[in-house]
């Protein structure tokens, strides 16, 4: 007689039916992460490899440009305003900071200092976006002025796209931890936002040394 | 005591349309997967059969090089993007959670997104037929002709914009079978105690989600190129023609791969069943696949030889390294047969379709990983020779393979013996005459996508060939459909384990109920229902 007969009512719904195979599957998953964390960082992989595209064009078109950064535009030389790119990456930095003490938080139990940091995480993540745009307003090129442009408006654009899909994911979790959604020993969505988070931050800080640093 | 029966709810005798519209149960997902796939296989038919019928004769009888070459274009990228990958991901969908002992996939809201992602990017793609033209520069879009001064027009942005959408559905899937298979697996069934198939969809899960979001570059790359000024790929621009191909090939080259493992998968599951022999050498096709999907990795610019900038040593040596756990896996399936009760079902014909035909294109492959070769027979009809006897030889005889074998346990009832056989004969007598030719052909020097050539260069014979042979392969598809018809309406009902096979999915009623099993067999092997059968004198080698 197997351990294994499974407890599950046949049931119509569907909705109903998979929250009593998700508690299962909780119950009786091996230990470690959970799904959906698994499933984040299975997604983060992915995403590494899209960059990874962007990145390979961008060495491979600027190592084979013969100067760079190429002349076509005095505006070119990005180091010449390294004041806004710098502060946005101790904004994100920071936040990166705070999203962590906000799980670190939750693992304890404590939903209100979560709350206080996931606020504070969202908020330094909204600026960077308004300074990115911002940045974007002085910069004088644009996306079809060579390779240059080509590739600095993809790769930071790409980045900003996934800066706001971490802000949108922010949102949620703060809205459904002001609904009184998480606890100690279920917050997963919390570990998934955090996770992508982090991801998002380590894309920055790569793309701010490779566009404004290696040059 | 409960034993495998189907519920009351279950039991309701069709699901209406809003059910399959809304679905989350990996089993019509699943079913949905299928099915639209192999409309999407119809669709490339047709395509190809607009392709065969131009080039029966030298000269342009039907049509201008323009739609000529929307045909070839659109004829690869609906077979490749839109009928065997999605397919094998439904088979992937279907079976996985069975073959596990689990109640469904990770994530099911996900899964059907994956799923109802595909007829949007399908319609989005073909929609160029009808708005000016599609994408014609062949499924390689190569720069510059797909540059917008070349490609004018939308069809090649809605070919993008469909093959996004397309790898997203990929990478969702992907993710999905990685956790499901991972995390949800029943108790006893530990990693190497899998069937051959899950492994597959795990190695080929992990292809999807490393190589496919590097096509997503390459594809927002080349939008932003013809839409937004930029200049990646332009030379006119500054950009560089050779990083296209890159980047397209990185993925594209893992790409074959995700094409044909879950298909070798599929064959690992019906050889054992129909030799009344277990698999031979489980742990050896388990590090055959994993070394095939590592080894895919390094190989891309083998698609790149005559272009002047790859390290030719390197990747004509990974290339022909890759053939060995190919190899071991063939020496493999052959010693399962060996010594063994042969049953020639439809399913196993196509099985052994598979393995002669999947040789061949096998071996002719290794031809084109020696470089002095290659710069031969390059962008010949030599190519197209190899593609599809791997890609239709292989992995198209496996999907069918895989229809009559699992097709009683998704709807209760079999596919006429007699209807498979008679597809398998055409279809395997079509497809030869089809793709032999053009070995000879290639080796003439017949370049690939030309819609018209000389009439006194030789190749009239093999082209007229070539054609009738491709009109066979269409009609075989007629019995088939045919009998998914008439087995649907009133088909020899079968209960739970028709074949007398070895896997879970085995274990519980056909069709299954919403929640999979009601009880599962002891799982002590990668064989659990032959040890039920034969009590633990029967345990399998897996442990």
């Amino acid at each position: 007689m197997t351990a294994n007969t499974t407890a599950l009512a046949p049931v119509a719904d569907g909705g109903e039916g998979m929250r009593e195979v998700a508690a299962l599957a909780e119950e009786h998953s091996r230990g470690g992460i959970s799904n959906p964390v698994l499933g984040m960082i299975l997604f983060i992989a992915s995403e590494i490899m899209f960059f990874g595209g962007l990145f390979a064009a961008y060495f491979s078109v600027r190592s084979q440009s013969p100067v760079w950064p190429p002349p076509g535009s005095v505006h070119f030389d990005l180091r010449a305003d390294i004041m806004i790119p710098a502060t946005l990456t101790a904004v994100l930095i920071t936040s990166s900071v705070t999203c962590q003490l906000a799980i670190w938080a939750i693992r304890r139990g404590d939903r209100t200092a979560m709350l206080r940091a996931l606020a504070v995480t969202l908020a330094l993540g909204t600026l960077f976006l308004a300074g990115q745009l911002y940045d974007y307003s002085q910069l004088g090129f644009g996306v079809n002025d060579g390779p240059f442009g080509s590739t600095f408006y993809t790769l930071t654009g790409f980045h900003g796209a996934h800066v706001f899909a971490g802000v949108v994911m922010l949102a949620v979790i703060l809205y459904r931890g002001m609904a009184g959604q998480f606890s100690a020993k279920h917050h997963d969505a919390v570990e998934a936002t955090s996770l992508y988070w982090h991801f998002v931050d380590v894309v920055w800080i790569c793309l701010f040394t490779t566009l404004y640093l290696l040059v | 005591m409960a034993t495998t029966v189907l519920t009351p709810t279950a039991s309701r005798a069709r699901s209406g349309l809003y059910d399959w519209l809304t679905t989350t149960d990996h089993k019509k997902i699943g079913i949905l997967y299928l099915g639209n796939s192999m409309l999407f296989f119809l669709i490339g038919g047709l395509l190809a059969l607009g392709v065969r019928g131009e080039l029966a004769q030298p000269g342009l009888q039907y049509m201008n090089e323009s739609t000529y070459n929307q045909l070839f274009t659109m004829h690869g990228s609906v077979m490749l993007f839109l009928f065997v990958i999605p397919m094998l991901a439904g088979f992937g969908n279907y079976v996985v959670p069975l073959m596990i002992g689990a109640p469904d996939m990770a994530f099911p809201r996900i899964n059907a997104l994956s799923f109802w992602m595909l007829p949007l990017a399908g319609t989005i793609m073909i929609l160029g037929f009808f708005l000016g033209g599609t994408a014609a520069e062949g499924w390689t879009s190569y720069s510059p002709i797909a540059q917008s001064k070349y490609s004018p027009g939308v069809g090649t942005d809605l070919w993008i914009v469909g093959l996004i959408l397309i790898g997203t559905s990929s990478i969702l899937g992907a993710i999905n079978f990685l956790v499901t298979i991972f995390k949800m697996r029943a108790p006893g069934m530990t990693m190497f105690r899998l069937p051959i198939l899950v492994w597959t969809i795990l190695v080929t899960s992990m292809l999807v989600v490393l190589g496919t979001p590097v096509l997503t570059s390459a594809l927002i790359m080349l939008f932003i190129d013809r839409n937004y000024g930029g200049s990646f790929f332009d030379p006119a621009n500054g950009g560089n023609a050779v990083l296209w191909q890159n980047v397209f090939w990185f993925y594209s080259h893992p790409a074959v791969y995700i094409m044909v493992l879950p298909a070798m998968g599929i064959v690992s599951e019906i050889l054992p069943v129909f030799s009344r022999k277990p698999l031979f050498g489980y742990k050896a096709f388990i590090f055959a696949t994993a070394a095939i999907g590592a080894l895919g990795f390094s190989v891309w610019a083998h698609h790149m030889f005559t272009t002047g900038s790859v390290y030719l040593p390197f990747f004509s040596f990974m290339t022909f390294l890759i053939a060995v756990p190919t190899g071991v896996k063939m020496f493999n399936w052959i010693a399962t047969m060996w010594g063994g009760k042969i049953q020639f079902s439809s399913a196993m014909l196509f099985a052994v379709g598979f393995l002669t035909m999947f040789l061949i294109g096998g071996i002719n492959g290794a031809f084109s990983a020696s470089v002095p070769v290659d710069f031969a027979i390059h962008d010949t009809y030599w190519i197209v020779a190899h593609i599809h006897y791997v890609l239709f030889g292989g992995s198209v005889f496996a999907v069918f393979a895989g229809v009559y074998y699992w097709f009683p346990k998704m709807f209760g009832v079999k596919l006429s013996e007699t209807l498979g056989k008679i597809q398998f004969v055409i279809m395997f007598v079509g497809f030869n005459l089809t793709f032999f030719p053009m070995h000879e052909l290639g080796l003439m020097g017949m370049p690939r996508r030309i819609a018209d050539y000389s009439p006194t260069a030789g190749w009239n014979d093999m082209n007229v060939a070539a054609t009738v042979g491709s009109i066979l392969i269409g009609a075989s598809v007629l019995p088939f459909l045919w009998n998914v018809f008439i087995s649907l309406r009133s088909g020899e009902r079968v209960g739970d384990d028709p074949w007398e096979a070895n896997t879970l999915e085995w274990a519980t009623t056909s069709p299954p109920p919403p929640y999979n099993f009601d009880r599962l067999p002891e799982i002590r092997s990668e064989r659990p229902l032959f040890d039920q059968r034969h009590g633990l004198a029967g345990r399998g080698v897996g442990h």
